[in-house]
């Protein structure tokens, strides 16, 4: 039995309130190719909470994001919304989440009002009511000076506060943040750790990959390495 | 809806504001069809007997440049990551990125080939069919290129491996597409080929999108 699964808090009574549902992952087990990146990992995320995921490089931290996001089907446990697996409905899972990767999917000859506009129509938002969204995203990273600039003329850091101001343009209660503050500046972090508090205090969860510290209120920290297979864990037929 | 219109009104924003791709499908089209005088003969009745099936093998080709920019830029900058969590279905997604492909290729092949026609002797009286053939046709090279383009994301030398997926799917297209001409020409009446033709569209128009949508989630595994 895994510590994480014995924490007699960890399985307590949902609050009669109308809270959105806790998302719950057991046993996870992540495999790419032939390697176990993973296995056994468990969490539970309630409204307004934060996990920060921490391990060394190649521990699985952005291949649990993609599996939580639901790109990655995980090859054992499951993950449910409250009593709801997350998988008998994927369109609806997709709905509560938002995935910033490492890659800022940002098409060099469009400016980044533009890319937010196309995202939120991509997530059905009508056009009067998603460009006020789009301008508060926009404010809340400091990109209203570059906002009608080509992609292509943007720093890494610039890039990144695109991709993140996707967050605030459409509302989803799950934000899964892979990496998101390793190429900004001071200010734009400081906006960053804002923004999720903000979220947070809304009720929203935010799960995020990090190397470098962030400053997040009571975030629980989950260190991938403790779920690292060890070599004699190894299915033999998989292992060699 | 939005979602759908969304993508559409991008990957058609995406090729204005690049052009070459289109472009560059149009020159290749042009050239192809020029050298075939050259290494013909310029006889009127060698072309014309062959005219019908140089336009739409060159046409065919120049429609295959461009299918591995269909998935590919997004592929590579995460943006495909975000259209399979957005709210529209993969397989309207994989058909809208289809419809803005065969917009910015398909449709203006299909409007150059009147004077491409003229360089190689099509009848006069069959111009009309040629422009309708690649009319029906084109879409469906788009539906069925798409389903190459999806299976062969991220393999090393994409572009070889696509055009050995996809010419021989072509096959039944061309053969319709250039029999159409070919009829008109020879006065025996296009409609067989015509519906034919269409069907082969029509049939690609469900069945491609949800190959390729299939195809595009292992991809992003």
């Amino acid at each position: 039995m895994l510590p994480a699964l014995t924490d007699p808090t960890l399985f307590r009574a949902p609050a009669a309130t109308a809270r959105p549902p806790d998302l719950i992952a057991e046993g996870l087990v992540c495999r790419r190719g032939e390697r176990l990146v993973f296995a056994g990992l468990s969490f539970r995320l309630s409204a307004g909470g934060a996990l920060i995921l921490t391990g060394a490089n190649g521990s699985g931290k952005s291949s649990l994001l993609r599996l939580v996001s639901g790109l990655l089907a995980p090859a054992a446990g499951r993950l449910s919304w409250g009593t709801i697996p997350a998988a008998a409905d994927l369109a609806a899972h997709h709905a509560q989440l938002h995935y910033v990767g490492h890659l800022d999917a940002l098409k060099p000859a469009m400016t980044p009002r533009e890319m937010l506009v196309f995202w939120s129509a991509l997530r059905g938002q009508k056009l009067p009511r998603s460009e006020l969204a789009i301008d508060r995203a926009l404010a809340a990273f400091a990109l209203e000076a570059i906002a009608d600039w080509p992609c292509r003329w943007l720093s890494a850091g610039q890039r990144r506060r695109v991709a993140l101001a996707r967050l605030l343009a459409v509302p989803a209660p799950l934000w899964l943040l892979d990496e998101p503050s390793s190429t900004l500046d001071n200010d734009s972090q400081d906006r960053l750790e804002a923004a999720i508090a903000g979220h947070r205090a809304k009720g929203g969860m935010v799960m995020l990959a990090t190397h470098t510290p962030i400053a997040l209120d009571a975030a629980v920290s989950l260190a991938l390495d403790a779920f690292t297979p060890q070599p004699d864990d190894f299915d033999p037929d998989v292992a060699d | 809806m939005a979602g759908f219109l969304g993508l559409f009104r991008r990957d058609l924003r995406l090729a204005m504001r690049q052009g070459s791709d289109t472009g560059l499908v149009l020159a290749f089209y042009v050239l192809a069809v020029v050298l075939f005088p050259f290494g013909v003969g310029p006889e009127p009745e060698v072309l014309g007997r062959v005219a019908a099936g140089i336009l739409w093998v060159a046409a065919l080709l120049a429609a295959l440049l461009s299918l591995d920019r269909l998935f590919q830029p997004d592929f590579e900058d995460g943006g495909l990551d975000l259209i399979a969590l957005s709210p529209l279905p993969l397989e309207f997604a994989v058909l809208a990125k289809c419809a803005a492909h065969w917009v910015s290729t398909g449709l203006p092949l299909a409007l150059v080939s009147p004077a491409l026609a003229l360089v190689v002797d099509v009848e006069p009286r069959a111009i009309g069919s040629l422009v309708l053939s690649l009319l029906i046709g084109t879409p469906g090279l788009s539906l069925i290129g798409s389903v190459a383009a999806a299976l062969t994301l991220g393999a090393r030398r994409q572009g070889v491996l696509l055009s050995l997926l996809v010419l021989p799917l072509y096959v039944p297209l061309l053969i319709f597409g250039a029999g159409a001409v070919e009829a008109a020409a020879l006065g025996t009446g296009p409609r067989a080929d015509f519906l034919l033709l269409g069907a082969l569209t029509l049939a690609a128009l469900p069945l491609c999108p949800w190959a390729s949508a299939a195809a595009l989630r292992q991809a992003l595994e």
